[in-house]
């Protein structure tokens, strides 16, 4: 009997309830009375609300009882087939009640922020129902007690991430970018698909709980088979956290509203492939292969991207990749296997990220409603369109600044801890194991990078002389305090984030133990002495800090041109300004290929080919010449059936004389 | 006894019915090569009668009955295929040719 049994527990089913009820509501609304918006608006942000309030009623008991086993509640047996026995269950446990706040706290002051972003909008129904449903497949998926109900979570948050990236789908761009997101999606949940088959195939079972315990016995450690495990779940990871070579839909999942872009592109779904590894650290642990794969594609990506980011002009990009860049940190903490980091960077990341891109919400909400009184067709997520931002919106400006300084590494903000962690996790695997070292260095390198293109973004977007227009000028100020409201909380949230997880007072890594004390035994130890410890604080705080001087220096918000003036790139900056002319390699390599496989050979051969001409049409030739034969013997003339008849008799009569 | 005489007239007014169907065109010819046949069997039924009991002859009623019935419909199709078609030779009458 779990100690967690006839308490607040058991009203799990409601985190997910609640927000579903808040999707269905949502949706009768959106095609009854569109235009109710009040009603949308306090069904919305309501039922997250009360999700909220659920999920920190549910904290307090798990607080309470810390329970060292995760508490299972099965509602129905939902796929009995032989030996497999999927129930529809939700799991409490200190890791998913983890992110059931973070989730659903998030995802309240997100909602609160799109009453005033999406004011205007005629689909304002249709958002917050979308939104809802996100909410609740998020739950789902961080709250399911094994792998089948994650991954109704994991598809159900994709197919929102869809609608919602396409939420302006009349434009043929933005609807292309939904698609793009789906597809690239589908390669990662297809890896994610045969490693539940091999689970099931070598455990003989999805349960979290049966699985995590027979693992080591029933699996060699550092074996093919877990290995094969390991890294085909990290294949979804890979596509839903967009990592290397995965990641290029992220970018263009900026298509949608800025709130959709805080909550489902940087705060919580892309993290659910971190999750997931942390949820599964058993399998990665056992295998030192999968956990170099991670932490070595986690490095790559981080470094990798921060350097896009260095050139872009669309705020939104700059966030875009500066997330793939830090789910590329937490990868290489859970791939080092300091799992608690690695959920530490996700939710200091969920808070300082999902602000940043309010904040960059506001600033977009501001100019277009500054363009839209002029009647200008100007960017207005173009940063050469920005520019001294700061007068005019100075809450706006003092919160992204705090987020700024916290995922550039400042301490004492949250982002500085966890970073740290992750890297001084990784320094201290190198010890043993010399690869991490690499490891480390790309994540260093990655944190300077991040702290100069933050500082970029940072004094284009909000110093130097403003560059939006002189007759738009007037029409710019703060935006409603709907919007600043929840920028103000998540700015609390990023400055005292960092104090769940203080080193030596490690109250995450005492609270997640009971769900990494297995794999922890398994792998080397990570406690680097104190001395290296503090170094290493100093070492990224100073790189921190170096990134956001140098950018101070180097960077003339003065000298910037508006786009259509600007001077072209050329060299270096010009690969950066075109993200390395990835997308373009895929369009050659794999895109064109597969269009043309799919128009040419299977369309045009297989389809047309073989099976219209060979397979209808030729039977349907068949048939006819078969009729053409047996209309030949209907000649019409009675002595000629008559003929036929007797001899048809006579042989019958032979037949039966014999 | 009168028995294999009488099955081998019946054989042959047979044989002359089935050869008439088969080889005359006029529908009114090939139409009393069947009346020819049916009388053929009337006469086995009858012949066979004196040995097997009197359902053979019972059974000559029913076929004479058919036949009437048969006659009556027969002529009328005749007669309307004539009305149509002016013509009751049966090569000129090929409408099921496939």
């Amino acid at each position: 009997m779990s100690p967690l049994a006839g308490t607040a527990a058991d009203w799990i089913g409601l985190a997910v309830l609640l927000p579903f009820a808040g999707f269905l509501v949502n949706g009768a609304l959106a095609f009854l009375r569109p235009q109710g918006k009040r009603l949308v608006s306090v069904v919305g942000v309501g039922s997250v609300a009360a999700t909220f309030a659920v999920g920190v009623a549910i904290f307090l008991a798990v607080v309470a009882a810390h329970p060292a086993e995760p508490y299972v509640r099965t509602f129905w047996t939902w796929i009995p087939v032989g030996d497999l026995e999927v129930r529809a269950a939700l799991q409490v446990d200190q890791l998913s009640v983890t992110m059931l706040l973070v989730v659903s706290g998030v995802s309240t002051l997100i909602h609160a922020f799109s009453i005033g972003y999406m004011h205007d909008d005629p689909g304002y129904a249709r958002y917050f129902a979308y939104l809802n449903l996100f909410v609740a497949f998020m739950l789902v998926l961080v709250l399911g007690a094994n792998f089948p109900v994650l991954f109704i979570g994991w598809e159900g948050v994709g197919l929102c991430s869809y609608l919602l990236i396409g939420f302006w789908f009349e434009e043929k761009e933005k609807a292309d970018a939904g698609l793009k997101a789906f597809l690239v999606n589908r390669i990662g949940d297809a890896g994610f698909l045969i490693g539940m088959f091999l689970i099931f195939s070598h455990l003989g079972s999805l349960d979290f709980r049966d699985v995590f315990t027979r693992a080591p016995q029933a699996l060699v450690a550092g074996g093919g088979a877990v290995t094969a495990i390991a890294l085909f779940l990290f294949m979804g990871c890979v596509g839903k956290s967009a990592q290397i070579p995965l990641y290029v839909w992220l970018p263009d999942a900026m298509a949608g509203p800025t709130p959709v872009s805080a909550l489902i592109h940087a705060a919580t779904m892309v993290t659910a492939g971190v999750y997931l590894v942390a949820r599964a650290n058993i399998l990665f642990a056992m295998s030192p292969v999968a956990c170099a794969v991670v932490a070595g594609v986690g490095a790559l990506t981080a470094l990798f991207a921060a350097t896009i980011g260095l050139k872009q002009w669309d705020i939104k990009k700059v966030l875009a990749y500066s997330t793939i860049s830090q789910l590329g940190y937490m990868f290489i903490g859970v791939g080092v296997g300091a799992y608690a980091a690695g959920i530490f960077h996700l939710v200091t990341h969920a808070f300082f990220k999902a602000l940043l891109f309010l904040g960059a919400g506001s600033v977009i909400h501001v100019l277009h409603r500054a363009y839209h009184a002029t009647g200008r067709h100007a960017d207005a997520q173009d940063m050469r369109n920005m520019g001294g931002l700061a007068e005019p919106m100075p809450w706006t400006a003092r919160v992204m600044w705090v987020a700024t300084l916290a995922i550039a590494g400042i301490p004492p903000l949250a982002g500085f801890f966890s970073k740290d962690e992750i890297l001084g996790a990784a320094f201290a695997r190198a010890a043993t194991q010399p690869f991490y070292l690499l490891v480390w260095a790309f994540g260093l390198a990655g944190a300077f990078l991040t702290a100069f293109y933050m500082a970029r973004l940072m004094l284009y977007t909000f110093h130097g002389p403003n560059r939006t227009g002189d007759l738009e000028r007037p029409h710019l100020g703060e935006a409603p305090w709907v919007m600043t409201g929840p920028l103000i909380v998540l700015a609390a949230l990023t400055v005292l984030g960092g104090v769940v997880n203080l080193p030596h007072v490690g109250t995450l890594h005492a609270w997640l133990e009971p769900l990494t004390e297995r794999s922890a035994a398994m792998l080397p130890a990570l406690a680097p002495s104190t001395a290296t410890e503090v170094t290493l604080m100093v070492v990224a705080a100073a790189l921190g800090v170096a990134g956001i001087w140098l950018a101070t220096r180097v960077l003339k918000p003065a000298a910037l041109l508006p786009p259509e003036r600007a001077p072209r790139e050329t060299g270096f900056t010009k690969l950066l300004l075109e993200k390395y002319r990835v997308d373009e390699f895929y369009r050659a390599v794999i895109v064109r290929p597969l269009v043309w496989l799919a128009r040419v050979v299977l369309w045009k051969g297989v389809d047309a080919g073989v099976i219209d001409t060979a397979g209808v049409n030729g039977s349907a030739a068949v048939a006819r010449a078969l009729g053409w034969l047996g209309s030949r013997l209907q000649t019409g003339q009675v002595g000629t059936y008559v003929v036929v008849f007797v001899v048809g008799a006579i042989a019958v009569l032979a037949a039966l004389l014999r | 006894m009168l028995l294999v005489p009488s099955l081998a007239v019946s054989a042959i007014l047979f044989s002359l019915g089935v050869l008439g169907v088969m080889l005359r065109r006029n529908a009114i010819v090939i139409f009393m090569c069947i009346e020819l046949m049916l009388n053929a069997v009337n006469l086995t039924f009858v012949a066979l009668s004196q040995q097997l009991g009197l359902d053979g002859q019972v059974f000559v009623f029913f076929v004479m009955t058919v036949a009437a019935a048969e006659a009556a419909v027969g002529l009328a199709i005749v007669i309307a295929v004539y009305r149509h078609r002016d013509t009751v030779n049966l090569q000129n009458i090929n409408l099921l040719r496939g």
